[in-house]
């Protein structure tokens, strides 16, 4: 017997992705080497938010909690949703305590795709989209954005992906890689194109809290036309640097989220117990220090593209999450060639933009959830490394 | 938050941001931050650039004191006076009128346990208007300014692709 050959097709079409090679040569830099490639807040966790997860490991609750979460949980999440977005959900039906946003993205597309069924992803986007989408036996349509749309998704584009077998579109803003935003005139248009098909909507509002002033969160589930079709994904690991606690939550209309339970209570039974008293604390009592690491965030994202344009190459403001997404081409090589070149000359890891779907071509990803002093040096670095490249 | 907070907030944390840092990070005007700052030092709003020393990794180890004084104000000259007695001493490295069960609260730096308890013997014990005094010496800093005296600093993220 081939264990190769047990594997299903589904599983097997998903390609170990080039990009493997590439943080497995990041992991193995040493010293001098500065990485601004990873997508997750170095921060660490607010200590109000861990002490309040010693505490509940003092008190001994070690146990399972209920599927969907702790109800106590669900309540202060819809809280939170209503006074930071104006989104409305009941705590009892229409929410969904995950193992991170990551696996509420697939709970959604497994309790809505049927095989030969179309997702809609928009590109450059999060990685997981497509992969989930796929072992759900969609058939994946993208949509490219495109710099000069400064990585907003344009409507007309949408419109001409859509067809009656559509029965999902994943929306991921403020954007993993691109930091693009989109505003509520943006989204505006984008759900007028969206009332013309039964597509639901599935908006991963991870970075939500992470905008950066003009720029504010904005939810597509704020539109009443979208309310009841629209499952919004959202979680801790990026507002509260709260990655490793593996934590996040799914809110929308009860049937889908009745059945997104039904598969978590599967595959998953619970979320982390002690995972969700921390995030209790961190809604009830963390505003502040989200603030302060927006703030900090902020300082750091104006130092890279300040860097970036002096560097030479051009770049559009983002204002959400934390990442910048500058356009390469002007030094002649492809992204994975810059990246490579990059990492061997100057020990400075970022990116490729096409790590991130076609699009993402003749783009960069900078991560800059790292120390001031980090980005400064590695800018510094990138300067001398554009200097001769670009004519 | 105005321009001046936006700079004093970076400024506390460092002191060695340059007016076109600070202008990088807030997208203030370079000339702006500049200008402020100047005006900021003028009007003694920032007193002093500073650093956090861990001087337990020295060879210098001063020993440091809180030292809680009691107080009788004179008549027409309330506590301001007497503080002034006490703070203008070069070892005094903090000094601050309090509510509660006590009146100064005076932070004093010195070579030794002895050179301390000798400070407060005879330069402010003696002090017509002390009541009293107690002296606390500091064992273990853990945190000053808000500064971690031994911070996690490693960055031990997993450079996974997210
Ligand atoms: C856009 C986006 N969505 C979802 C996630 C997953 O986050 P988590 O599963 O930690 O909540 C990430 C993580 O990088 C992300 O960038």
């Amino acid at each position: 017997m081939n264990p190769e050959q047990a594997l299903s097709r589904r599983v097997r079409s998903i390609r170990p992705s080039a990009i493997r090679r590439f943080f497995d040569l990041v992991n193995g830099m040493k010293d001098g080497a500065i990485s601004l490639s990873i997508g997750e807040p170095d921060f660490v966790t607010p200590w109000a938010i861990r002490e309040a997860g010693i505490h509940s490991l003092e008190q001994g609750h070690t146990h399972y909690s209920p599927n969907a979460g702790f109800r106590e949980l669900r309540t202060e999440i819809c809280r939170y949703l209503d006074r930071r977005f104006a989104l409305r959900y009941d705590p009892d039906t229409q929410v969904v305590v995950t193992v991170g946003g990551s696996e509420a993205i697939d709970l959604a597309l497994r309790a809505l795709v049927d095989p030969g069924d179309e997702v809609v992803v928009p590109e450059p986007c999060f990685v997981s989209y497509l992969s989930c989408a796929v072992l759900a036996d969609a058939k994946v349509v993208t949509v490219p954005c495109y710099a000069e749309d400064g990585f907003k998704l344009d409507p007309e584009r949408l419109r001409a992906a859509l067809s009656p077998r559509t029965k999902a579109v994943v929306l991921g803003f403020p954007s993993n890689p691109t930091g693009a935003v989109m505003s509520r005139d943006e989204l505006a248009k984008v759900v007028e194109v969206l009332e013309g098909s039964d597509a639901v909507v599935i908006s991963d509002e991870l970075y939500a809290e992470l905008t950066y002033a003009p720029a504010t969160h904005c939810s597509i589930a704020s539109f009443p036309s979208m309310r009841d079709r629209t499952v919004v994904v959202n979680g801790f690991s990026k507002s509260f640097a709260m990655t490793g606690w593996r934590i996040g939550y799914a809110c929308g209309p009860a049937p889908i989220l009745a059945a997104m339970n039904k598969i978590h209570q599967y595959a998953i039974m619970s979320s982390p117990t002690t995972a969700q008293y921390a995030a209790i604390e961190a809604l009830r009592s963390c505003d502040a220090e989200v603030a302060a690491m927006v703030a900090e965030y902020d300082r750091r994202r104006r130092v890279v593209v300040d860097a970036v344009r002096k560097a030479g190459l051009s770049c559009f403001d983002p204002l959400g999450a934390f990442y910048v997404f500058p356009d390469i081409r002007a030094t002649g090589l492809t992204s994975t060639d810059f990246c490579e070149t990059f990492l061997t000359e100057e020990k400075v890891a970022v990116v490729p933009g096409n790590a991130f779907g076609g699009p993402g071509e003749g783009f960069v990803r900078i991560c800059y959830a790292y120390s001031i002093e980090n980005i400064e040096e590695a800018m510094h670095r990138l300067q001398r490394f554009t200097a001769g490249r670009i004519k | 938050m105005g321009i001046r907070e936006t700079i004093l907030g970076l400024l506390e944390k460092d002191s060695r941001l340059t007016a076109e840092r600070i202008a990088v990070m807030t997208g203030f005007p370079e000339a702006q931050v500049a200008a402020e700052i100047a005006a900021m030092e003028k009007e003694k709003v920032i007193l002093a650039y500073g650093a956090v020393v861990d001087w337990e990794k020295t060879d210098r180890d001063p020993v440091t004191a809180l030292i809680e004084v009691r107080i009788t104000p004179q008549r027409g000259q309330g506590f301001d006076r007497i503080a002034h007695r006490i703070y203008s001493y070069p070892e005094v490295k903090s000094c601050y009128l309090m509510s509660g069960g006590f009146d100064l609260m005076v932070i004093i730096e010195d070579a030794s346990l002895k050179s301390v308890a000798r400070f407060v013997s005879e330069r402010i014990a003696p002090l017509d208007s002390v009541i009293s005094t107690a002296t606390h010496f500091i064992l273990k800093k853990y945190k000053m300014q808000g500064t971690e005296f031994a911070p996690k600093s490693e960055d031990d993220r997993e450079a996974l692709f997210v």
